[in-house]
């Protein structure tokens, strides 16, 4: 492997309290060698010219369906990898809503097999259950030893609360986060788009705020009995921000994360019964993507994921009610992040690489989110100006499931590093 | 003024709206005579694609077109591909290459027509009722019906009261109304008003009396009665009790109120038998008799502009 270069690149390093004009070298043992001015290049090291771009540790997105196994048409491990490395991720983390849900150390293993060739790390997460019926506990010691990082329920929330309970105690004894889909199903019902008028319009049953904070505040306490790590997934609403906030005054043992697209979107996204639209927890109002902003701001919110969703056109191409709920999240995230968040001045680009690389590294308790000289070099180059119109037929991903076709966004990956090695676009 | 589809009445504007009530008018008269047929629309063919047990509507429908010498195919949802499991958009692409001329479709799901219209982009698609969204040739014959009795729709208060929530006749009525210049009022308990009910060109209701105060106009719902076994009301008595229409409860209404009804009606429930049976309040057959004239309208409208109507 050749050791590479960075020259002149705008390095973000929040780890090293680093934003300036620097050379990144990456070793040919594939972890950051040097960072300084003016490095220079051995004879063997290949040259990169990053003047005008962000040199900064990896994005990781801990919030990926990437469908393995048994929805392989959706996506599967190259395909979705190589998204993530369109994107500008070099690390994701993928949910265990699978089928089979990933509830066996044989699952955990044939995914990471899958991924030792691929564009970017894959970090499993189990499911908390067998089947994810939520009535036994998966064997989590050995889903532990055969590399998953975490426990959740994402798209199946444990209702019952006494499990959820057994679960967290459990999960804290092995030291492992519990990543919660917070979501009271009884509240849902058959909903399928945010509970207000635009559902009321479209005639369209709701899904309310409250089917999301009463599990946002039901799981908060069952993190603060039983001491176990909680991140909250996907947060979309106003009152679910709040309540965070509020516990993690108390103390509580937890983390968030939101989705770019509760900062860029709204319900009124799914007018024309667009089914792309269509996602858990749905687009909400103008409301909540102020309070999630203010969230980001304050530090409530940790963390933004994608919660890419891929689904097969024939499933989206459905009667609302009927089409999966999910969207492309990717390859489309940096762009979104930087058009809705950083050039408005709501983010500067180092608390964008800290929500996006930074705190995923440190919730997960993963390598990367780090440019320090000897840790591995995972490490993203984006264009912050670059201006681009998204084109999903131009996606890595097997899957076209996002509404953001033809939108203009600004700021796009040149290219990533993943353990030294160059993800070439 | 031309359109492909007929989805809703939200997007219709007061001219189309005028130009389907006027068109309307002047069919009424064909449904009446002895022999019903003229040849506005021979050679034609219309389906019409039922995912949803319907008596009135697809009847009214096929009336419609065979008046106005159109060939229908009915396809039901039980009978045809669907039970195999085959989706709408390709259900739609085999009737389009069948070389079928329009549909009108119904269907259990909000938005399905939309979906419909997508999958045959050079076809009129006419939405005889989509899941709780709209029903627009409904809404069409409650204002050609209120229009008739009162002469006019501009400054009418017009109280819509029932199970707002799951009923695509309201959401038709109240953007038909609105456009028209009619004051709406919905009258029902909060269970069964939609989200964010204010936000409609509406004023919302909760007590019968004060919502039919002054109303020029009662549009009163059918109630599903298993709506009882999901909490949205307690007992089909206290609902009877509290939303049911008497001629006594219209007592705060204005003197020469006029009373619809979409049907089909569970009297005792929502509205009482004898204000049912009153021809003075009720126009509810009237109702049926304008659906004919209505769908007529917008066959014409959509398929038949260019021809001649006599």
């Amino acid at each position: 492997m050749p050791s590479y270069l960075l020259k002149n690149g705008r390095v973000i390093d929040p780890a090293n309290d680093r934003d300036g004009v620097a050379d990144v070298l990456i070793g040919a043992d594939g972890l950051i060698a040097e960072v300084g001015l003016n490095l220079a290049a051995g004879i063997d090291t290949e040259f990169i010219d990053c003047t005008g771009k962000v040199v900064c540790p990896g994005l990781i997105d801990m919030h990926v369906h990437l469908r393995v196994p048994g929805q392989e048409y959706k996506e599967d491990v190259a395909s979705g990898t190589a998204a993530a490395a369109n994107g500008g991720f070099t690390a994701i983390s993928c949910q265990p809503n699978t089928s089979p849900p990933i509830d066996h150390a044989s699952i955990v293993k044939d995914i990471l097999t899958q991924a030792e060739t691929a564009s970017a790390r894959v970090h499993v997460i189990g499911a908390v259950s067998k089947g994810l019926l939520n009535t036994e506990l998966t064997e989590m010691a050995e889903l532990q030893d055969a590399g998953i990082v975490g426990i959740g329920d994402d798209a199946y929330p444990v209702e019952n609360s006494g499990f959820l309970r057994r679960a967290m105690e459990y999960c804290s004894m092995l030291n492992l986060p519990y990543m919660a889909h917070c979501e009271d199903k009884d509240l849902t019902g058959d909903g399928v788009m945010h509970e207000g008028y635009v559902s009321t319009v479209l005639g369209l049953k709701g899904i309310p705020r409250a089917a999301e904070n009463v599990g946002t505040a039901r799981n908060i306490l069952l993190s603060m009995t039983t001491g176990c790590r909680l991140h909250i997934l996907h947060v979309s609403t106003k009152e679910s921000v709040e309540i965070i906030r509020h516990a993690k005054k108390f103390g509580a043992p937890i983390t968030a994360e939101t989705c770019p697209q509760y900062v860029a979107l709204t319900d009124e996204a799914c007018y024309d019964y667009n089914t792309n639209a269509k996602m858990s927890p749905p687009l909400r109002t103008k409301a909540d993507q102020e309070a999630i902003i203010e969230g980001l701001q304050d530090g409530t919110l940790d963390a933004i994921a994608t919660d890419h969703a891929p689904h097969a056109p024939h499933e989206k191409e459905q009667e609302f009610a009927r089409a999966p709920f999910g969207m492309l999240g990717l390859e489309t995230s940096l762009g979104l992040v930087i058009t809705h968040l950083v050039k408005p001045g709501i983010l500067t680009l180092s608390q964008m690489v800290e929500k996006m690389s930074v705190a995923p590294a440190k919730i997960l308790g993963v390598s990367g989110g780090t440019l320090s000289v000897g840790s591995v070099a995972d490490v993203t180059v984006f264009d912050p100006e670059a201006e681009w119109t998204v084109d999903v037929s131009a996606f890595q991903s097997k899957s076209r499931n996002s509404v953001l076709d033809g939108v203009t966004l600004t700021g796009r990956a040149v290219t990533t590093f993943v353990g030294g090695r160059q993800v070439l676009l | 003024m031309k359109r492909k589809d007929l989805l809703d009445l939200q997007s219709l504007t007061a001219e189309e709206i005028t130009y389907l009530l006027d068109t309307a008018d002047s069919f009424r008269e064909i449904v009446a005579r002895p022999v019903k047929k003229v040849p506005t629309l021979r050679g034609k063919s219309v389906a019409t694609l039922f995912f949803e047990p319907s008596t009135r509507t697809r009847t009214s429908f096929e009336a419609a077109a065979k008046i106005m010498s159109a060939d229908t195919y009915s396809l039901a949802g039980t009978t045809s591909s669907a039970v195999k499991g085959e989706s709408l958009k390709d259900t739609m692409l085999t009737l389009d290459a069948m070389g079928i001329d329009a549909f009108v479709i119904r269907h259990p799901l909000s938005g399905a027509a939309h979906l419909a219209a997508q999958h045959v982009p050079s076809k009129p698609v006419i939405n005889a009722g989509d899941g709780t969204h709209e029903h627009p040739t409904q809404g069409l014959l409650d204002l050609l019906t209120i229009r008739q009795v009162k002469g006019r729709l501009e400054g009418l208060t017009v109280a819509i009261v029932g199970d707002i929530l799951h009923s695509r006749v309201a959401r038709s009525n109240i953007w038909g109304l609105h456009t028209m210049g009619a004051r709406i009022r919905l009258i029902a308990p909060p269970t069964l008003l939609p989200a964010d009910a204010e936000q409609l060109p509406v004023e919302v209701f909760t007590n019968l009396e004060v919502g039919l105060r002054g109303a020029d106009v009662v549009n009163i719902l059918r109630i599903q009665l298993e709506r009882q076994d999901s909490a949205f009301f307690p007992s089909v008595r206290e609902y009877a009790r509290l939303f049911g229409v008497s001629k006594a409860k219209l007592s705060s209404a204005a003197p020469d109120v006029t009373v619809l009804h979409p049907g089909p009606m569970n009297r005792g429930v929502e509205i009482a038998s004898a204000l049912a049976d009153d021809p003075e309040i009720a126009v509810i057959t009237e109702q049926v008799t304008n659906g004919v004239a209505v769908r007529m309208a917008v066959l014409f409208w959509l398929m038949g502009a260019t021809a001649s109507a006599s």
